[in-house]
């Protein structure tokens, strides 16, 4: 799928866009498929769906620990793949597979891509290979319909958001701070001003991402960035408050759209 | 162009062959061409290898001594078997050459905050040392079974003035201090400086540290001429990320007669998957994890195994990209050594020669033995030993199972 068109077709209805993430096994696939519905049930516009890996560098210890116990618990990636494709045939979100490149790398670029795209996905957000690295990779998900998600950062240089720009597809992670998941994020002058430099660098639609936690932190992005990108307070609230308060959080988040 | 030469001007950048590279987080992106940066202009400075000659010489009993075993050479009857002493070193350990050295690149960056990850916790104390001695602040992040199996370190790194902050993350040993490390960073890059203690971990770590490291080889090839007026035929190096091995490989790289053999950490045997073996027996494939490509021990699809050893520093998961391609292309060998095979060695070693190596660097004297015997009197074998054993009293007592230790330890708690 085009999914820059389709975030510019969701748009003309929303003033900003939520996405939202979940680890798969992570506390279980069952309680996984529960977030999905209740995800649906809130026309979320997108979702992540994350590989766990053993060694997750860009986690920080929500979804680090979310990773292990998946692991733990035995997830193998078939079942990923599998609660992908189901997850792609009963809900009309756009999916992302979201994780670690040793993932590709080990099952190779291709087949990587063919299986996602066999299971319905329509990209794939690996957080840590730079532009540099991706080789036969930009080829090999242009095959097969499965665009990269590539993320920029208030760190990188205005030189290297350009590099970064200039290989983007779809819409652009932009990370709105330091660190690693889970922090909480200011919505202040800075994020914008690292808004105006991504919007230099790319057309694309621009995601924001790392530590936004409710409804009003969507609301404070309207007209700044056409995507909020929601993960730990998720993973928090599922744990703290179980499925009702997981409800009525997406429920927030997604009333925050408008 | 030279295999040294190779290592240091990159034919492709921060890669070793097929092995190497930068998989990070973008977020750390400017921080590491700063380091690269920083490096690069360091190295291109004439004065600055003077200059942590100097540091080494006046702070850290530089050069260290190769000791002839004589003993253990006649008892083995074959090769004479030479021992380059890293144990004599400030801090006991190689470790301090990579972590000083680094210390005068924080100097030059003007930060003001250093963090590393420790596994034995040697680099954690050599990185605790030099914090004391520039007058910065320090972290350490170690696996809290690490923590558990090597308290003494622990302490002095406390008493150093570093907060330790154990890792409980993964398998709670080296590997998850790393990762604990890497998110420290993302967040502190301004002021921090992260000092990886191995020849491992996104470019420009692997060369920094094998820069530092080479002080290793250098030396031990000019002291064998020097005294025994040769080369060595072969040359030994335990290997767990591979710091001490490519530092003490890149003095004889090069030189094409000299064999170069990594021992690595062979656990309860390879064929029980209880280990930390990457190369050898090819037990580990190329994988991509925590900044960099290397052979891993890891699954089917990509997860990490856990690693077994007896010696915390060699208990990881991956290698230095350089010693996966010099081992690929043939110039180094790799084997392993077993926890069994080490402590015989160990206890050999200090009643032949009154000399107690580190449990890490005893898997390369293990290798070593396993071999000499079949070379003879007029060749020279070199065992890179790259630590000292105190700090392994406890393991090692438990592994002798020395019961008026044990008797101490209960009669100690007891009291307290």
């Amino acid at each position: 799928m085009n999914l820059q068109a389709y975030i510019e077709e969701r748009l003309a209805e929303r003033k900003v866009l939520l996405m939202t993430h979940l680890i798969a096994g992570f506390p279980s696939l069952e309680a996984n498929w529960r977030m999905l519905e209740i995800m649906a049930e809130a026309e979320v516009d997108l979702v992540e769906l994350q590989m766990p890996f053993s060694e997750p560098i860009a986690d920080g210890p929500t979804f680090a620990r979310a990773n292990q116990q998946a692991l733990e618990s035995g997830l193998t990636l078939d079942q990923y793949f599998d609660l992908m494709q189901r997850a792609t045939a009963a809900f009309a979100f756009p999916h992302l597979m979201m994780g670690y490149y040793n993932t590709a790398f080990r099952l190779g670029h291709g087949p990587f891509c063919r299986r996602l795209a066999a299971c319905g996905a329509c990209g794939f957000i690996l957080p840590d290979l730079p532009v540099e690295e991706y080789g036969d990779l930009w080829a090999a998900g242009a095959e097969c319909g499965q665009t990269p998600i590539l993320l920029m950062t208030p760190t990188n240089t205005d030189q290297r958001l350009q590099q970064i720009g200039a290989q983007a597809k779809g819409f652009v992670y932009a990370v709105a701070r330091k660190g690693v998941t889970g922090r909480q994020t200011d919505l202040d002058d800075e994020l914008y001003r690292f808004i105006a430099r991504c919007r230099a660098a790319t057309d694309l639609p621009l995601g924001i991402g790392f530590g936004l936690r409710s409804g009003e932190d969507l609301r404070q992005l309207q007209g700044q960035a056409e995507i909020g990108i929601v993960g730990s307070v998720l993973l928090e609230v599922w744990e703290r408050e179980g499925e009702a308060g997981y409800a009525a959080l997406v429920r927030d988040l997604a009333a925050g759209r408008d | 162009m030279g295999l040294t030469d190779a290592i240091f001007n990159h034919p492709r950048l921060g890669y070793y062959g097929e092995y190497g590279g930068a998989f990070i987080p973008e977020i750390l992106r400017t921080t590491l061409d700063e380091l690269t940066q920083v490096f690069e202009d360091a190295r291109r400075d004439s004065s600055f290898w003077t200059e942590f000659e100097q540091v080494m010489r006046t702070y850290s009993c530089r050069p260290t001594p190769i000791t002839l075993l004589e003993n253990l050479s006649r008892e083995v009857g074959g090769a004479q078997i030479y021992l380059k002493r890293e144990d004599l070193n400030h801090t006991g350990a190689h470790k301090v050459n990579n972590v000083m050295g680094q210390g005068l690149l924080v100097r030059r960056m003007g930060k003001s905050r250093v963090i590393a990850e420790t596994g034995a916790g040697q680099h954690g104390v050599a990185t605790a040392t030099m914090a004391a001695r520039l007058g910065l602040e320090c972290t350490i992040y170690m696996g809290a079974v690490d923590v558990e199996r090597q308290r003494p370190n622990v302490f002095w790194m406390e008493q150093l003035g570093a907060e330790v902050v154990p890792v409980t993350d993964g398998s709670a040993t080296l590997k998850d201090a790393i990762n604990e490390s890497l998110r420290d960073w993302a967040y502190s890059m301004a002021d921090t400086h992260y000092v990886l203690g191995t020849a491992c971990g996104p470019h420009p770590f692997p060369q920094i540290v094998a820069y530092f490291q080479r002080i290793i080889g250098e030396e031990s090839r000019q002291q064998l001429l020097d005294s025994v007026g040769r080369l060595p035929d072969r040359v030994y190096a335990c290997v767990g990320g591979g710091s001490n091995a490519t530092g003490l490989f890149l003095g004889f790289l090069d030189d094409a007669a000299v064999e170069l053999v990594g021992v690595e950490a062979g656990g309860r045997g390879l064929e029980t998957g209880d280990h930390a073996s990457r190369l050898a027996g090819l037990v580990g494939t190329p994988g991509v994890a925590q900044g960099y490509k290397t052979f891993f021990f890891q699954d089917a699809e990509g997860q990490m195994r856990h690693t077994h050893s007896v010696a915390a520093g060699l208990d990881y998961i991956g290698v230095s990209p350089i010693l996966a391609h010099l081992a690929e292309i043939g110039r180094v060998r790799i084997e392993a050594a077993t926890d069994q095979e080490v402590i015989e060695a160990l206890k050999r070693m200090m009643r032949s020669e009154g000399i107690i190596g580190a449990l890490e660097s005893t898997h390369a004297l293990a290798g070593a033995l396993r071999e000499v015997g079949a070379m003879t009197p007029d060749q020279v074998v070199l065992i890179g030993l790259s630590g000292r054993g105190d700090k392994d009293i406890f393991t090692i007592a438990d592994a002798l199972a020395d019961e008026n230790w044990q008797r101490f330890l209960a009669d100690k708690a007891a009291r307290s």
